[in-house]
């Protein structure tokens, strides 16, 4: 049905998606744990700065990225002589723009349901023998589950769109970095191209649509099993 | 068992309570803001206090001079809070098991069992917390306090966030540990009725943040002045008796008291049972002679000891019935008119309705 570079660029597309937003998945689960519950003043600094990709050019964010982890930079040329880890021109990249774009997108769904969670119940939890940590994995996390799984499916239909910050920071590179918007992108640009490109609109419909009612189904069944009425 | 002596600041509001207690079973009383739940907490150690020492069942949880605070969750506290707290993302067994899985030393099967059937939720277990009604929240959360092995339960007025029905429903069960569980218990409530029946050896009350009262519940009733308010109306004695016999055709039960037989409206204890019974001094008439064809089936021969004016028109009679107090709340005219004395034997009637639901069976220990 799809040629092999069509399908190329879907799995690379999912698989840097996937990436991702499960590697940014704890941090964002510390950000959001830092931002609903603690008292600290400074945390609205935090917070612009978790929202910045939002409302910054995408195209900005790539080329800050560029700038600060590229193979001549300090930390990219650390990071690559220490742990081989090389960002830009790279699927890593792509995925690493991805993460940051998708972040805000990530943070605040888990944060909403964290601020709407009855800290009275993780008291209750703590007298019935339960240390922070235990009341934080069996209680809080549990609670919260519908607005981690609705951070993760936005953040990945967002990882899946990104576009700017990656042709920036990662380039169009076919194989490596070339992910469906930049591939329709791209064929769009070439005469002759449109019926590839329509192909690919398609399918990124389709697995737009697939995420969102996947997780639709499964915030029900969340809910559901947790019985909040 | 219960030793406290803290200091805490909360905004403007300032907590300074010591008291101690071996009852098993203590109530702490006092009206809404007086600071009840605050100490819970701190005993429970979900708040820290400014200074002071915390002792629970002979064991320091907190002491500010020594550095010792051992957090909530190594204090082996069953606490049932006003509101279930029960957790959404469970079941009502899983709910029950979860103090359970952290306990040292788990509980038994037998004893999940036991604890199940004593609060009747066996029927619940596989029920979601959101279907269950108020009543049955409540329970599921004794229930989880139980079986997480306490040394030590705190119960913070577990009935107050139920309606008059749901009340009726629970109130049994609670009764039921309190009269059955070897466990210390700490019964909070601003409710006086609640309280005497729960908690009818030892209380302490509670005003402002300060200890106004800690002592036997006898003693307490007695003083109109601690009772605050709104629950003067219900101050009296507590009548301690024995169960005669019930008297199945007319729905009563005979007890004696000191010698002399009363009648109330039919208790479900067992003839032989120790009851004690609330007496409320504003239900005691007094008269000089023994009265005939009254409908009044209680008449009581008392000594009186002492009388007190009350306000400006009520005078308070205490009186001996054989070695109990008694006491009547009188109009200080009514006091005039029948030249009432220290020493004299006058004889106190009570109405049998004026007794209903105020006789307890008495609660072990004191």
């Amino acid at each position: 049905m799809f040629d092999p570079a069509t399908l190329e660029v879907l799995s690379l597309s999912l698989w840097v998606a996937t990436t991702a937003v499960l590697l940014s998945l704890p941090l964002a689960l510390v950000v959001a744990w830092f931002l609903a519950r603690s008292r600290w003043r400074g945390k609205m600094l935090v917070d612009a700065l978790v929202h910045l990709p939002l409302v910054l050019p995408p195209v900005v964010t790539g080329y800050l990225l560029l700038v600060g982890l590229g193979r001549n930079s300090l930390v990219g040329g650390w990071l690559a002589d220490t742990f081989g880890l090389v960002f830009a021109f790279r699927w890593t990249g792509a995925a690493l723009a991805g993460a940051i774009m998708g972040f805000p997108l990530l943070v605040r769904p888990i944060r909403l349901s964290l601020e709407a969670i009855d800290t009275r119940v993780e008291s209750a939890a703590a007298t019935l023998g339960a240390s922070p940590l235990w009341v934080a994995l069996t209680v809080t996390l549990p609670l919260a589950l519908p607005g981690v799984i609705a951070g993760l499916v936005l953040a990945f239909a967002r990882a899946l769109g990104e576009f700017g910050a990656t042709i920036t920071f990662a380039s169009n590179i076919p194989g490596e970095t070339r992910t469906l918007p930049i591939a329709i992108y791209t064929f769009i640009q070439v005469p002759g191209g449109e019926g590839r490109a329509a192909q690919l609109i398609l399918i990124s419909v389709a697995v737009s649509l697939a995420a969102l009612v996947a997780s639709e189904l499964i915030a029900r069944r969340v809910k559901r099993l947790q019985a909040l009425a | 068992m219960l030793s406290i002596d803290i200091a805490h600041r909360q905004g403007d509001f300032t907590l300074e309570c010591a008291f101690d207690s071996d009852a098993r079973v203590t109530g702490l009383f006092g009206p809404s803001g007086a600071g009840k739940s605050s100490l819970l907490r701190i005993i429970a150690g979900l708040v820290r206090p400014d200074r002071g020492r915390v002792e629970l069942a002979g064991r320091c949880v907190f002491d500010s001079q020594a550095g010792v605070h051992v957090p909530a969750h190594r204090r082996r506290i069953g606490y049932v809070f006003q509101r279930a707290r029960l957790f959404a993302h469970l079941n009502v067994r899983h709910n029950l098991g979860y103090g359970a899985w952290f306990a040292r030393e788990k509980p038994v099967r037998a004893r999940f069992e036991q604890v199940v059937d004593m609060l009747d939720i066996g029927p619940l277990l596989g029920r979601r917390i959101h279907g269950l009604s108020g009543g049955e929240q409540q329970r599921v959360a004794i229930g989880r306090a139980l079986l997480s092995n306490p040394a030590m339960l705190l119960l913070d007025e577990p009935l107050a966030s139920l309606d008059v029905a749901r009340r009726q429903e629970v109130l049994p069960y609670i009764e039921r540990l309190s009269a059955e569980s070897e466990l210390p218990i700490l019964f909070v409530s601003h409710q006086l009725d609640e309280l005497l029946r729960l908690a009818n050896r030892r209380v302490v009350a509670i005003r402002d943040g300060r200890v106004t009262f800690s002592g036997p519940t006898a003693e307490f009733l007695a003083q109109p002045a601690l009772l605050g308010a709104e629950q003067a109306r219900d101050a009296g004695v507590l009548l301690r008796g024995e169960i005669v016999a019930h008297v199945l055709a007319d729905g009563l039960t005979e007890l004696a008291c000191g010698g002399q037989l009363l009648y109330v409206p039919q208790v479900e204890h067992a003839a032989g049972a120790e009851i004690t019974l609330h007496v409320r001094a504003r239900d005691v008439m007094l008269a000089r002679e023994r009265p005939q064809d009254i409908s009044a089936l209680n008449v009581l021969e008392a000594r009186i000891e002492r009388l007190a004016n009350d306000g400006d028109y009520a005078v308070n009679v205490q009186m001996r019935v054989g070695e109990q107090p008694l006491e009547a709340r009188i109009t200080r005219r009514s006091a005039q008119a029948l030249a009432l004395a220290p020493g004299q034997t006058v004889h106190a009637v009570i109405k049998s309705l004026a007794l209903a639901e105020q006789a307890w069976e008495r609660l072990g220990g004191l």
